[in-house]
């Protein structure tokens, strides 16, 4: 670099600068990974079982067939949409980690809302209102928790919990009770919405249009908040709230719509667990999507555009978790395990950004 | 302890066999080198002292048959999951027989699943199965409530106080019954008795489940019994608090040494290995299965140092009774309500289907459903 002539410098120092600070994104939740691996492999030489067998089961399960893509494929669909709950917030500095709630909202909203409409509704009418009705439910429920923050300051992080405990009371007492489809004595549910009301699997797969809307929806709020004015105004906020507020930003407006749209995210992630899967709304839907959610959305840095490759890779590791159990005789914990590993590791890892001389440029050039 | 140590031997041994596996991942067919690869899932783990516990334990009794290959998932829960873990079944393992035993895998996780693999037997731990289903599902059950029957003889000459405690996870159909069962049981030894019901409301939340067995104890019942998917807590709790316990899904036993009285257990080793027969002698699987005693379908636990010999021999002349056929359901019999639910001298039978649909707790037994 010191033979470069004074005229291109800036340009090239400007490329080498981003591309090592690029570098450094990748690198490091790359390095976390490796190190996750490296580690499990030790805990599995422990157990006396043999890490590349599980390896390349995890492989095999997860991306090594044509079914097993689909099987990841369909794990991943609700993970894209529960991570972008954490992601948004994330932008404004928030740490929700109550995505399961909104995700149990939005599916009983859909669920319940299609009841009296099920006899006589056309199906794209049916579909309609739920879909609206559990991306309202889910944005309310994460509104909440935008707004005890901003009116009251209330951590986000704690609110968006506990509203999960209610949501989930929410369901069972609805479900137990006044909604509860009589016909089915011994699983509470809600009436179901009928097989041909379901939403379809993409032609040629076992997967249902939740993937596409997933991956698409990860795309426009990519854009939202990395091109827009709001999502502009929104990171400002994330960077730092007072000197948002000082520039006259409208930060409590700013704070409730991202929680809004985070909720109907993970909301729209309940609708299709029961417009594509189960069909009707009971204790099934909390499954913890919205947890492993979390995992996807720190994993990526809560980049949206990330979201989309890291949900698919852990709705991998989920997927090939079966076979694993069954071919290593292992309990069902260790992929939980290597789950919780990653997810430790890579916290640790985002602190020491910046720490490395070799993702910086010299003083001279900077 | 040795299998913990990490040493070089164990290292090269491992990857070694992890090299062996990569070498042969390529074959489909691996697991099943020869004979009948049967899956089974179950929804929580295989070492739950409960539900999950008997469905593995008969797993066991079932891979021990020649040319038969058992492959096994834990902790699946009723989502898409199950879908895709019996699917990996069969795709992967080549599995010719599938058991789901948790209730919510059936409708739809099953049935779909049946009429996409007609080749491949699917039978489900609940009596669900109807006409309209696909010829190759089907459904297996065992009618606990007659052990909780035996189980509610032993109690009833168990107690002092004549209270007997419940813990009930919901109060739905086959839950409501096992309480109604249990309480014949002890009227039948000991007219006094009545039987005090908490609900927790979930199937599986320990904390509640000792709350509610301390509420019970408190409340001055010596006898405590459950049914919740993991009777772990609810025993152990009991068994701390110096009061006697009567088990519920698979054996409690060793988890309370001085109280324990009896337990109501399924066998669906019984019904797993008769699947098994029919398989190899190439004969239909019926769609439908269900009994009790007569069929040994249930059982009781081992009695424990709880079980006083006056409790042993009128638990096991019941036992006999139910076996032979004689209905645990014998009036007079009133419901909560003051209804009556059976006449004088009338009886029910212990198959009627009138009391798959149990949606009431008969007289005698003091809590609510609501």
């Amino acid at each position: 670099m010191a033979d470069i002539t004074d005229t291109a410098a800036p340009v090239t120092s400007d490329t080498v600068a981003r591309l090592k600070r690029s570098a450094e994104f990748v690198v490091m939740p790359a390095a976390a990974l490796l190190l996750s691996a490296i580690l499990f492999s030790i805990f599995l030489l422990i157990l006396g079982k043999s890490p590349v067998q599980f390896f390349e089961l995890l492989w095999r399960g997860g991306f090594g067939t044509w079914f097993s893509w689909q099987n990841t494929f369909i794990r991943a669909s609700p993970l894209m949409l529960t991570a972008l709950c954490v992601a948004i917030p994330a932008r404004l500095g928030m740490v929700v980690i109550g995505g399961e709630g909104a995700l149990t909202m939005g599916g009983f909203a859909a669920a319940a809302i299609a009841i009296p409409m099920i006899s006589w509704a056309p199906t794209f009418l049916l579909l309609g209102v739920m879909v609206i009705a559990s991306a309202i439910a889910g944005g309310i429920w994460m509104g909440i928790v935008g707004a005890v923050r901003h009116y009251r300051g209330v951590n986000e992080t704690i609110s968006s919990l506990l509203l999960f405990y209610i949501a989930v009371s929410i369901l069972n007492f609805f479900v137990e009770g006044a909604l509860r489809d009589p016909s089915d004595p011994n699983k509470p549910s809600t009436m179901p919405i009928g097989k041909e009301n379901m939403i379809g699997n993409i032609p040629g797969t076992d997967v249902h249009w939740g993937l596409i809307f997933g991956i698409l929806l990860c795309i426009v709020l990519y854009f939202v908040m990395n091109r827009t004015t709001f999502g502009f105004a929104a990171r400002i906020t994330g960077g730092n709230l007072r000197a948002a507020q000082a520039q006259g930003l409208p930060v409590g407006k700013l704070i409730l719509i991202s929680c809004a749209i985070a909720g109907a995210a993970a909301g729209l992630a309940g609708f299709f667990e029961i417009a594509a899967i189960h069909g009707k709304a009971n204790a099934s839907l909390v499954a913890g999507y919205g947890f492993t959610g979390i995992l996807v959305s720190f994993l990526a840095r809560h980049n949206p555009l990330v979201i989309i490759p890291v949900a698919i890779f852990l709705g991998g590791i989920a997927a090939s978790g079966g076979l694993i159990q069954r071919r290593m005789d292992l309990p069902d914990a260790t992929v939980l395990v290597l789950q919780g590993l990653i997810f430790v590791i890579l916290l640790v890892s985002e602190t020491l950004y910046g720490r490395f001389a070799i993702f910086r440029l010299k003083e001279a050039t900077s | 302890m040795n299998d913990f140590k990490i040493s070089r031997r164990n290292f090269v041994k491992s990857t070694a066999a992890g090299a062996a596996g990569l070498a042969t991942l390529g074959l489909p067919t691996m697991a099943s080198a020869a004979g009948l690869t049967i899956g089974i899932v179950y929804v929580g783990p295989r070492d739950d002292f409960g539900w999950n516990q008997a469905h593995a334990e008969a797993a066991k009794v079932l891979g021990t048959l020649p040319d038969v290959t058992v492959v096994e998932e834990e902790s699946v829960p009723e989502t898409i999951a199950v879908s895709k873990s019996m699917e990996s079944m069969i795709n992967l393992d080549d599995a010719k027989m599938i058991f789901a035993t948790s209730f919510g895998y059936y409708k739809p996780f099953v049935l779909d699943l049946a009429a996409k693999k007609p080749d491949v037997q699917f039978r489900h731990a609940a009596p669900l199965w109807t006409d309209a289903d696909p010829k190759n599902a089907g459904s297996y059950f065992g009618y606990l409530d007659q052990a909780h029957y035996v189980d509610g003889v032993a109690a009833g000459l168990s107690t002092t106080t004549n209270k007997l405690g419940f813990v009930a996870a919901k109060p739905i159909g086959t839950v409501l019954r096992n309480i109604n069962s249990f309480l014949l049981g002890a009227k039948k030894v000991n007219p006094d008795a009545t039987v005090q019901v908490i609900f927790t409301g979930e199937w599986s939340l320990p904390v509640r489940e000792a709350e509610a067995t301390n509420a019970l104890v408190n409340a001055d019942c010596d006898v405590i019994t459950c049914h919740v998917d993991s009777p772990k807590v609810v025993i152990e709790t009991a068994e701390g608090r110096g009061v006697k316990t009567c088990g519920h899904n698979a054996s409690q036993a060793p988890l309370a040494p001085k109280g324990f009285i009896t337990g109501a257990e399924y066998k669906w080793s019984t019904i797993y290995t008769g699947y098994a027969a029919d398989l190899a002698a190439g004969k239909p699987l019926p769609n439908f299965i269900g009994a009790g005693f007569d069929k040994d379908f249930v059982q009781n636990t081992g009695y424990g140092a709880g079980a006083s010999p006056a409790a042993i021999a009128a638990a096991d002349a019941a036992r006999a009774e139910v076996k032979a056929g004689k209905p645990i359901f014998a009036g007079p019999i009133m419901k909560q309500d003051g209804s009556v639910l059976v006449g004088a001298g009338k009886s029910l039978d212990n198959y009627d289907p009138m009391l798959d649909q149990t949606d009431f707790l008969i007289e005698g037994v003091v809590g609510s459903i609501t």
